[in-house]
């Protein structure tokens, strides 16, 4: 029997009756982090990192949370529990589940590169890994986060000289965050969507150290002067709907590993590309997983056929695992409150 | 090459036509001669010849980086150009860019055309250690393919009468024809006083929009000549110093591939230049000018074939449909009305008289009702529809509103399910976008077409997510799915096939729109298919 298995409901460990991210509601689901394609609703108990929990319950409401710190230890029905930053985003942990001296972690999403906003990645020793593959293949390489700010910050200034607004396409939890540090420096409001806005009012609200800049919430009242040439962040629900707008003249700029592929920028039609992520690129995956030197790597939502046969190929045993993963919400959260 | 890659990556990126327009201006105002001489090379489909297999650079790109070759492949399947593949595999550059011109480059590629593939390896693979991300995107461009950069020719040609004094029409004439960008300057291109005469030089084409409104919104029918609307391909015949030019829409030279034309070198009068169309006819009649036009499938049997065969030249044999005069007597004919034209052309055809070379047939008209009843027969004779063209119109470049107008016959349309699906290129390259539909057989489903266009980006996006989590199977990049998704195709002919299952081939098959209604078993059968085959195929 494996320690943990890979069922309908999403994986779990039967020695510990829980489940790690389970996509139909159980009754103990370990949470690697607050993103919908991983934080499913309708669970009985919920454990995750205590920077999670407030994530949690302004997108699922108020349930039986409990929460642990990074590195605490903490024992399920014999089987002993500890999360470990994964770097994807604000609370984002891998989950360490160790039962008869054999080690398994199962990482959710996550990035080697420390953002300075998420926690660094923590490689974990184990004997199974099980590991995302968003961006599992070698055609993706980050950049310096720095340089991507630098670009970014040029395209506002740009974008400024010709009257135009600038709107940032960014996912409102995790990388709307990220991107404030490199608007720091403009030392004006940062214009926000209504989701973009109640996510960062979530987290100031639990205290969440975020940079300091001065936000405020775009509203049907808010009058259009003041949003000349302004800097607005909005959801990848709103790209291409009528609430842009209110922004006239504007370009609008897509924050996104995707951006990394030409095709993309042109299908979606965008005028600045910021390949930002908050997944670990190809390196950034192999260095993780030969940092765990498990002997066993389960690949799942991505490229996981290529990812898994790559690792073989490599000497590393691995196969691929389908899970739920991979699709967030937010692409359809058009309609959400404005 | 820094600006140009800054260009080409602008022009890829940017979505507003006068963003575009403004960058090429600022580039044509600011390169060198030798670069802008290249850039309309390029930008106009003349690419230097090929410098090495296209298999060499996948493989050095490959060793380079130390991946497998089927992981290679896989990033192709995503990113769905070589070029850039390579752009985004190899490491960051290790050494200072030199800043070379992209003249140097292009001059430097043709320059090693002869020597051996070690030479060329070491030449290009210094290139790439020394470029960032977009300069080696362009200079895999340079070494595969065409410049498929979203502007047309025609911005191009318009950002170049900004930088420059000459009319664009003037531009979009110099630029065409064969001319050597190697061997020629900008100002032997460009300049008012050239001593070098292109005898083969083709005038742009007129290019007409679709009629999407009645016709009545174009005013009295008496001002208007209407013709068919022929599906062969858009030709130009050219006769000067004595030496005859056959030019393809695409602006390709295709004088050899079409012998029956030979004969024009002697028939036809000195400097004249004929607009009409290539297609394949029989039984022909320089008398009574009456024609029969065979499917544009037995036209494709001949194009892209480097010899003709006997055989080709017997079953589907090439005639000329005149239509329109643009020079005469070695003068520049545009500016002449359409009627007058006209006349002269008819003169020449006559004179000519063969059956090859046919007068493009006046329609008779009295009112626009008459002229949609006649239009709703177009499918009989294999024509597309009717041509609308303003009497007293001058022959203008490119496609411009107005005058011209295309008025199509509506598609056909066959209701099927989506059986396969693959990811797309280009723009689409992470999407699954290229579909394969079937049709019902009893209890099979049969395959019979694919088609890549006609939905927006939304539902793309959603059938996108419908093959992800519905994938039955995998065969290298393509998914069989689970047949459920209906969707109404249209196409404009249906020809007989034995190299398609179902035993038809669709010309233009596009998605018309998604059926969401419609459940799988009550899409169109075989039998349908075979129906329209009989009534529309023969």
């Amino acid at each position: 029997m494996q320690l943990i298995e890979f069922t309908d409901k999403g994986l779990f460990c039967r020695a510990g009756n829980f489940y790690i991210d389970p996509w139909k509601p159980v009754d103990y689901a370990i949470i690697t982090h607050a993103h919908s394609d991983h934080a499913k609703w309708g669970s009985k108990n919920y454990l995750c990192h205590t920077l999670t929990k407030p994530l949690l319950q302004a997108r699922l409401g108020d349930n039986v949370y409990e929460t642990v710190e990074w590195n605490e230890s903490k024992t399920i029905n014999g089987v002993k529990v500890s999360l470990h930053p994964a770097g994807h985003i604000i609370g984002s942990s891998q989950i360490r589940v160790e039962y008869n001296n054999e080690v398994w972690v199962a990482s959710g999403d996550y990035k080697v590169a420390d953002d300075g906003l998420s926690g660094a990645f923590e490689p974990v020793k184990c004997n199974a890994f099980i590991t995302e593959s968003t961006f599992g293949l070698p055609i993706y390489n980050w950049k310096d986060q720095e340089l991507i700010f630098e670009n970014m910050r040029n395209w506002i200034l740009a974008n400024k000289a010709l009257n135009k607004a600038s709107i940032i396409i960014a996912y409102s939890l995790g990388k709307a965050q990220r991107i404030l540090k490199a608007l720091e420096d403009f030392d004006e409001t940062i214009y926000m969507h209504g989701a973009t806005y109640n996510m960062h009012m979530a987290l100031i609200n639990a205290n969440i150290p975020l940079p300091k800049i001065n936000a405020e919430r775009v509203t049907p009242e808010t009058p259009k002067e003041k949003l000349k040439e302004c800097i607005v962040i909005a959801p990848p629900g709103a790209e291409g709907s009528s609430w842009q707008k209110k922004f006239s003249p504007y370009a609008v700029g897509v924050c996104s590993g995707w951006m990394q592929v030409r095709g993309n920028v042109r299908r979606k039609n965008v005028d600045g590309a910021f390949a930002l992520s908050d997944h670990a690129d190809w390196n950034g995956l192999l260095q993780a997983i030969k940092a765990t030197e498990a002997e066993k790597v389960y690949v799942t939502h991505g490229y996981q056929s290529v990812f898994s046969r790559y690792l073989n190929e490599q000497g590393i045993w691995s196969a691929e695992v389908k899970t739920e993963y991979g699709e967030e919400d937010e692409e359809k959260v058009t309609d959400e409150v404005i | 090459m820094k600006e140009f890659a800054e260009l080409v990556t602008f022009l890829g990126a940017s979505t507003k036509t006068l963003e575009k327009q403004e960058a090429l201006v600022n580039y044509f105002s600011l390169a060198d001669d030798r670069d802008k001489v290249w850039v309309i090379a390029l930008f106009s489909g003349r690419r230097p010849r090929r410098l090495v297999n296209s298999s060499l650079l996948p493989q050095w790109c490959i060793e380079i980086r130390n991946i497998p070759g089927w992981l290679f492949s896989e990033c192709y399947g995503s990113v769905g150009d070589t070029a850039e593949t390579i752009a985004l595999l190899l490491p960051e550059a290790t050494e200072q860019n030199a800043q070379s011109s992209l003249s140097f480059y292009i001059e430097k590629l043709i320059s090693l055309e002869k020597e051996n593939e070690f030479i060329k390896r070491d030449f290009i693979t210094a290139c790439w250690r020394s470029m960032n991300k977009d300069e080696r995107f362009v200079f895999n461009k340079l070494l595969t393919g065409n410049f498929r950069i979203g502007i047309s020719q025609k911005q191009m040609v318009n950002a170049l009468a900004k930088t420059i004094k000459l009319e664009p029409s003037v531009i979009a004439h110099r630029i065409s024809g064969n001319w050597d960008p190697a061997t020629t300057s900008f100002n032997e291109l460009l300049s008012e006083n050239t001593g070098i005469v292109d005898y083969s030089k083709p005038y742009p084409f007129y290019l007409a929009y679709a009629l999407e409104e009645n016709p009545e919104t174009l005013g009295e029918a008496n001002e208007w000549q209407a013709e068919w609307k022929w599906d062969g391909i858009r030709g130009e015949i050219i006769k000067r110093n004595n030496q005859l030019f056959v030019w393809s829409r695409g602006e390709e030279l295709m004088t050899e591939k079409f012998p029956e034309y030979a004969m024009f070198q002697q028939k036809l009068p000195e400097g004249v230049a004929l607009d009409g169309e290539i297609i394949s006819l029989t039984n022909a009649n320089a008398l009574t000018n009456k024609f029969t036009i065979l499917p544009f499938a037995l036209l494709q049997t001949r194009i892209g074939r480097k010899n003709i065969t006997a055989k080709q030249l017997k079953e589907s044999p090439v005639g000329f449909i005149a239509y329109d005069l643009l020079e005469f007597e070695g003068e520049d004919f545009r500016n002449k009305t359409l009627d007058e034209r006209r006349t002269v052309l008819e003169k020449i055809i006559a004179e000519v008289n063969e059956p090859v070379l046919r007068l493009s047939p006046i329609i008779p008209f009295t009112n626009w009702d008459e002229l949609a009843a006649t239009r709703a027969t177009s499918r009989e004779i294999n024509a597309e529809g009717i041509m609308l063209k303003r009497k007293t119109s001058i022959y203008q470049v490119g496609r411009k509103v107005g005058d011209w107008w295309k008025w199509k016959i509506d598609p056909l349309t066959i209701d099927a399910v989506m059986i396969y699906a693959q990811k797309g290129s280009g723009r689409r390259s992470t999407l699954y976008t290229d579909y394969t539909f079937a049709v019902k057989d009893e209890d099979r489903l049969v395959p019979f077409t694919k088609a890549y266009s006609g939905l927006t980006d939304k539902e793309f996006a959603q059938v996108d997510n419908f093959v992800k989590r519905n994938a039955l199977e995998k065969f290298g990049p393509v998914r069989t799915v689970k047949p459920e998704l209906v969707f109404e195709i249209a196409f404009e002919g249906i020809a007989a096939s034995n190299r398609h299952k179902s035993g038809v081939a669709l010309r233009f098959p596009r998605i018309k729109r998604w059926r969401k209604d419609k459940k799988a078993d009550e899409i169109n059968t075989l039998d349908d298919l075979k129906k329209m085959l009989e009534v529309y195929g023969k």
